[in-house]
């Protein structure tokens, strides 16, 4: 089977680089059967990298421990879902994992868009095989997941038991098809670049593109958040390690283009500073897989050390020189359509929320890169960590969330001062609500009080776009008020399901404000002891420890404690925290032991509780408690997001509006102004 | 004013508290992550070192771990094979810091007077090649 994998990695090497460059040498535009051939080079890429990939899911299953990546990610024992999380745990898999994704994304993007954009596709083939081919080198180069070992182990080293969670199963490839999804739309600005198609064309060639790879960047990064919160033990959901910053990242910069291409498809406008924001994006997507490969800089997740991030660094900085070349070529063709009017419109709306999601970005990379900055210009190392990150993004992320309430309720060009008075009347009065019943509950946490507020205001701006659209439709069809909101969601999917994305955000900053109340507490129990731990709510928990005990499972030995819970002197129940041991197939411990925690949550607050360890093989027991305010209400946000983020992208109903880029300028918007 | 001028002076205004917000939180918060080596340098220089916080990277000395339950104290030594430093921690420590392996730890904390690191958190990284070992013990966030 390694040599089916070799071959077939080999054979890709082949065919993508026919596709890069017959794309590259331009010969297609007269010979509409190269140009074919191009098209084509994708689907046999991608069969290549298929055959491959099953090469390895079979050598994975048939527990071929000949094969090194085999024996160093999988056992006999390990569960056979968790085989196919195997596939992306380690380095190598995951470069054929990158690269098998990449080569269907690339072929579907050349089978589903529309023929008008015929003379982009050899280009995004190109760019895109070229891509596909950088990760193939690397694996037969430097990387190479075929690779056998002088001898046969009778096992495997096992999966890192931490990776032994369902969120581990979706989170990395979640984000991966992030990260790599990205791809299509720099192909796509690529390809507008070096065929001088410089219209709106390629961004709506690449909208739901753009729509899809933010999607599985969010879904990606919340699962990551609860992976963290649950496996990880320490009580919260993002520490700011620079494996998390790296995702954080293009996501930041993403969200900036979806909000500015709207912009540049009514107006015009940012038609340079769009393609620089999908150039960096893809970058920032580089670095992020540069960053957890190389070491350079100490993270959580980092995969060893390996020359595989001189790779990357080579790729990511020709990537950044080809790309800004290309766009400083063709600069002049730039030139926007229009200019601003006013700084009351949602263009300038827009574009600070551009501002500051790209400052927010570049604050972040700043701060993971001032370790190496710092050693290189002073010759000391300085670090920064969450404090830092909290200080900047904080008031930046609040300015943000009050640009998500102001802007649908701007017009575009020109606001007037009554159309300003009728907008905000009611979102603003919504906030002072909030304001004031903070205030009257006692809260004094100021950035959870403007938060919290802020989020008052952006629920009122959005019940409010929502509640003049249903009006509209029912003075309009005399439909009822629920058919209305119903048939707003098949005329502008686009428009409606971003104040759904909206409302999913600012849940988001709901929880990250009762972050602010979070309290800590150690104890150490003997069985029939019991500890007092303060909710910020104001009452109390009592927590009896019950006793430890111990079983065995598959591949682990597991100690439980058992506590019980009572809430101001009222029985709630039991709560369990494990301390899992791994073992091989020959009952030998293998890696470090890990926790599960045990959590009760509910809309108020989470009860966390950490068992770790028992005190010389008696039953005193050591915990940490967390009560940890609102969580729950990140984890519905991020479901609210999905639906959110699905309606964006779901086809429109027959005859719904479509807007087309220049007439729309001139319509006035379907309802709210 | 032309709008253009204003959206100008409003950009100006962002990304100046960009840049004050980032100038600012690097001041106040910047931590030296020095290597034992590096630490006796400084100290040695400059004794008012000894109030500073800063980070050190380091491996634990085999065999020198000892846990106190009932206080929740850890001592080991690290080193970086030239210096050592014996280390105290009060806290609960990640599952990844045992003393079987040489691990790679970064600690947080004072360099006392007395010559012993006082670590208010402490990082261990498991130093074999499994991924995704690095546990938190007590993030600030």
């Amino acid at each position: 089977m390694t040599l089916l994998g070799h071959f077939s990695l080999w054979a890709a090497l082949l065919v993508g680089l026919w596709g890069v460059v017959i794309a590259f040498s331009g010969k297609w535009r007269t010979r509409p059967d190269l140009a074919a051939s191009v098209n084509r080079s994708t689907y046999a890429l991608l069969a290549c990298l298929l055959v491959a990939s099953f090469a390895l899911m079979v050598g994975l299953l048939k527990h071929d421990f000949n094969i090194e990546y085999v024996a160093s990610y999988t056992s006999r024992n390990l569960p056979e879902y968790f085989i196919f999380s195997a596939f992306w745990a380690g380095q190598k898999g995951s470069l054929l994992f990158w690269a098998v994704v990449l080569a269907t994304f690339s072929a579907l993007a050349q089978f589903l868009t529309s023929r008008r954009y015929a003379d982009l596709l050899p280009y995004v083939a190109g760019v895109t095989s070229l891509v596909t081919v950088f990760f193939v080198i690397v694996m037969l180069f430097s990387s190479n997941p075929f690779e056998r070992l002088p001898f046969t182990p009778p096992d495997g080293n096992g999966l890192n038991p931490q990776l032994q969670n369902v969120g581990m199963i979706i989170h990395p490839p979640m984000l991966y098809l992030g990260y790599i999804s990205i791809t299509i739309p720099f192909a796509f600005a690529i390809a507008a670049l070096l065929s001088k198609r410089l219209d709106t064309g390629w961004i709506l060639a690449i909208r739901k593109w753009t729509l899809l790879s933010w999607l599985f960047l969010s879904i990606g990064i919340t699962l990551g958040m609860w992976w963290a919160y649950v496996e990880l033990g320490w009580g919260g959901y993002w520490a700011w390690d620079p494996v998390e910053n790296a995702s954080f990242l293009p996501w930041l910069t993403m969200t900036a283009f979806l909000h500015s291409v709207m912009i540049q498809e009514k107006r015009g406008m940012l038609k340079r500073w769009n393609l620089g924001l999908i150039i960096g994006t893809f970058l920032l997507s580089i670095f992020g897989t540069f960053i957890t490969r190389s070491g350079v800089i100490s993270s959580v997740h980092s995969f060893t050390q390996s020359s595989v991030g001189y790779y990357f660094l080579g790729f990511l900085v020709a990537s950044a020189v080809a790309s800004f070349a290309l766009l400083y070529l063709r600069w002049p063709l730039l030139k926007p359509e229009v200019k601003l009017e006013s700084m009351l419109s949602r263009e300038a709306a827009f574009l600070f929320n551009n501002l500051a999601l790209v400052g927010i970005a570049f604050s972040v990379l700043w701060g993971t890169l001032f370790p190496i900055l710092s050693e290189a210009v002073q010759g000391t190392k300085v670090t920064v960590g969450p404090p830092f990150f909290n200080k900047v993004n904080i008031p930046l992320g609040l300015f943000l969330l009050a640009l998500t309430g102001i802007g649908p309720l701007i017009a575009w060009r020109k606001a007037s001062a009554s159309n300003l008075q009728r907008q905000f009347r009611w979102p603003v009065a919504s906030g002072l609500v909030v304001l004031a019943a903070l205030l009257l509950f006692g809260m004094r946490n100021f950035y959870a009080i403007v938060a919290l507020s802020l989020s008052g205001f952006v629920l009122g701006t959005v019940a409010q776009e929502f509640y003049r659209g249903a009006r509209a439709r029912h003075r309009i069809h005399g439909e009822s008020y629920l058919a209305a909101t119903y048939h707003l969601f098949g005329r502008n999917r686009r428009r409606y399901g971003g104040y759904i994305v909206h409302v999913a955000i600012l849940l988001y900053f709901v929880a990250f404000a009762g972050a602010a109340f979070r309290v800590d507490q150690e104890a150490t129990l003997k069985p029939g002891e019991s500890a007092d731990i303060r909710s910020p709510y104001g009452h109390t928990y009592t927590l009896t420890h019950v006793g430890v005990s111990q079983y065995e499972a598959l591949n682990r030995v597991v100690s439980v404690a058992t506590l019980e819970v009572a809430r101001d002197g009222k029985k709630l129940g039991l709560i369990n925290s494990e301390k899992r041991q791994h073992v091989d197939s020959f009952g030998r411990p293998q890696f470090q032991p890990s926790t599960e925690v045990g959590i009760r949550y509910n809309l108020q607050e989470d009860l966390y509780v950490v068992y770790a360890g028992a005190v010389q093989g008696t039953e005193e027991a050591v915990f940490r408690f967390t009560i940890n305010p609102l969580v729950v209400w990140l984890w519905l946000g991020g479901v609210l997001l999905i639906i959110g983020g699905i309606t964006t992208m779901w086809p429109s109903e027959a005859g719904a509006i479509r807007p087309i880029p220049s007439a729309a300028a001139e319509r006035p918007e379907p309802a709210g102004v | 004013m032309k709008a253009g001028t204003k959206f100008f002076l409003g950009a100006v205004l962002i990304v100046g508290s960009v840049g004050f917000l980032i100038f600012e939180g690097v001041r106040q918060t910047g931590v030296y992550f020095l290597t034992p080596t590096e630490l006796a340098q400084r100290t040695a220089k400059d004794p008012t070192f000894h109030n500073v916080g800063l980070k050190m990277g380091a491996r634990v000395v085999p065999g020198t771990i000892q846990r106190d339950a009932a206080t929740q104290t850890v001592e080991f030594s690290v080193t970086d094979g030239t210096t050592s430093y014996p280390v105290i921690y009060q806290g609960l420590a990640p599952d990844t810091f045992n003393d079987e392996q040489e691990i790679e730890v970064v600690v947080e904390g004072r360099l006392g007077t007395d010559g012993v690191f006082h670590a208010t958190t402490l990082l261990a990284k498991c130093g074999s090649r499994y991924e995704a070992e690095y546990e938190t013990a007590e993030p600030e966030a």
